[in-house]
């Protein structure tokens, strides 16, 4: 980033005569817009592929007839419908916080997409810390959860944001611990280094390094962050037949759409994360081949989405889980072997 | 004005008017969030002093433990939807006296000592300085603090969990 700003402004000489930090407020505004777009537009399209997988994996025939051909008109549909809806608040709500906490989980989402890199020089923050700073980034989403479920003033909402906050701090320490795995192999929290340390081919990928212990923290890793982004079958914040719509029950228009787009930017946002962190990130499967400029960003986004559609492909066919059963599986399944691939790759690295 | 003073700034106002909101505030939920913010003041100066990883781990037990922590406590408590707090002043005069002279000793301190001016410090990654060190020069105070750190958590989980006597 700091090299891009320096290139730009020498080769611009009006450019030269603003000030450092106009400069780079300049460009910081320009990446932040390019980002919430690209989070847009990946929400919008991982809509359309949750209507397409789940008609496939149900046989319902809906998605094939409404909105044009493969209903892919009906997306659009839907996002013209949540744009134009009339913004409901609750008399009894907390006004201030009812507006703020859709913003917060929203930016939340976005902030943490200013580490993903998406190829060799397309990192928007090349931070040291970029691992850690996901993962605390990523709590600030269950503030504004449950400042959503509070401010709506609703026994449902409440409900479902304390379900959620249970879930994702539960859960947050089993993803930490995995993603600690990948750190001790590679030496490093900074996420491009860590895409540098896997590329070279598929063999190279640190999800078979120290087998079978990676695989096994990329197996914690993706379990814990579908419960993270409260994905069935860990939906229980947002369980319809239980809680009606969970945190977001009392939230219509615009800002039901903030949540909504979050929801969908956490998903590829996890599954970026996983595939930078365990399947090589950018590079390409294939050693040398395909492995320079706009193919860094095709295969990361490939493989993201095809974590996608395992979550996806998860949702449409496991029931969801009771409470106690989701804090069984966080606190003892996989926070131990969590600890036990700890050790394990401790052990693969001193002998 | 230099990018870093600026950025200082609107940290630092960020800080004191999100810590002003939090001592002020009638209400704990309004409180925690003002708690958020100053949380993240905090952690932007620790950016520009070049301790990222500082920066981050605050946010990540203060925002991410110990506030959350805070507001789930609040929500299993009674009386969810208006938890009023009391914030008038009692004891005018004493605590006038109490503030008055703490701000006396703070204001000596400030001008009395002989501040040096350090270069800006580098950007440059810290974690790994941190780590080294935790593992070697400062192995035993880490180790006194982690067994610190379980006997709290085994105490409160003991204080927590009454067995129930059938």
């Amino acid at each position: 980033m700091r090299e891009l700003v320096s290139s730009v402004t020498s080769s611009q000489s009006f450019l030269s005569n603003l000030p450092e930090f106009v400069i780079a407020l300049i460009f910081i505004a320009i990446a932040a817009v390019i980002l919430t777009t690209v989070a847009a537009v990946l929400a919008l399209i991982g809509v359309y592929l949750e209507r397409k997988v789940s008609a496939h994996m149900q046989d319902r025939l809906g998605p094939m007839y409404v909105g044009g051909w493969h209903g892919w008109a009906q997306t659009l549909a839907d996002a013209v419908k949540l744009l134009i809806k009339e913004d409901i608040v609750p008399r009894a709500a907390d006004k201030k916080l009812h507006l703020l906490a859709p913003f917060l989980v929203f930016a939340a989402t976005l902030a943490a997409f200013a580490v993903l890199p998406f190829g060799r020089q397309l990192i928007v923050s090349d931070l040291n810390v970029g691992v850690l700073y996901v993962i605390a980034i990523s709590s600030l989403v269950v503030v504004g959860i449950i400042l959503a479920g509070w401010a709506s003033n609703n026994k449902w909402s409440l409900l479902g944001a304390m379900r959620s906050a249970a879930q994702i701090v539960s859960f947050e320490i089993p993803a930490s611990l995995a993603v600690l795995v990948v750190i001790m192999a590679v030496g490093s929290m900074n996420l491009g280094e860590i895409v540098l340390y896997q590329e070279g081919g598929i063999h190279k990928w640190l999800v078979w390094k120290f087998f079978p212990f990676n695989l096994i923290a990329f197996l914690i890793f993706f379990v814990a962050s579908l419960a993270e982004v409260n994905r069935a079958p860990f939906d229980i914040p947002e369980a319809e037949s239980e809680i009606i719509a969970g945190f977001h029950t009392e939230y219509s228009g615009m800002k039901f759409a903030m949540f909504f787009l979050a929801e969908y930017a956490n998903m590829f946002l996890v599954g970026a994360v996983g595939a930078t962190l365990f399947l090589g990130g950018w590079s390409s499967p294939f050693g040398d081949f395909m492995n320079s400029g706009p193919f860094q960003v095709f295969w990361l986004f490939a493989k993201a989405f095809a974590l996608i559609f395992v979550q996806m492909w998860l949702r449409w066919t496991l029931p969801r889980v009771r409470v106690d059963q989701l804090m069984y599986t966080s606190w003892k399944v996989l926070t131990p072997f969590a600890f036990l691939a700890m050790v394990g790759v401790g052990i693969y690295m001193i002998i | 004005m230099t990018a870093f003073d600026f950025v200082f700034y609107v940290f630092a106002a960020l800080t004191v008017a999100s810590a002003v909101v939090m001592v002020f505030s009638r209400n704990v939920i309004y409180s925690a969030v003002g708690l958020l913010f100053t949380f993240f003041g905090v952690a932007g100066i620790y950016v520009l002093l070049a301790a990222d990883f500082v920066a981050v781990v605050q946010v990540m037990i203060y925002v991410g433990g110990i506030l959350i922590l805070l507001l789930f406590g609040v929500m299993l408590s009674q009386r969810v939807t208006k938890v009023e707090l009391r914030t008038g002043t009692l004891q005018l005069v004493p605590a006038l006296l109490v503030v008055g002279s703490g701000l006396v000793v703070l204001l000596r301190v400030m001008y009395k000592t002989g501040w040096k001016e350090v270069p800006a410090a580098e950007f440059k990654a810290t974690s790994a300085t941190i780590g080294t060190l935790l593992m070697t020069d400062f192995l035993i105070p880490f180790e006194v603090v982690s067994i610190l750190l379980l006997l709290a958590l085994i105490g409160a989980a003991f204080i927590a969990r009454k067995e129930r006597k059938t």
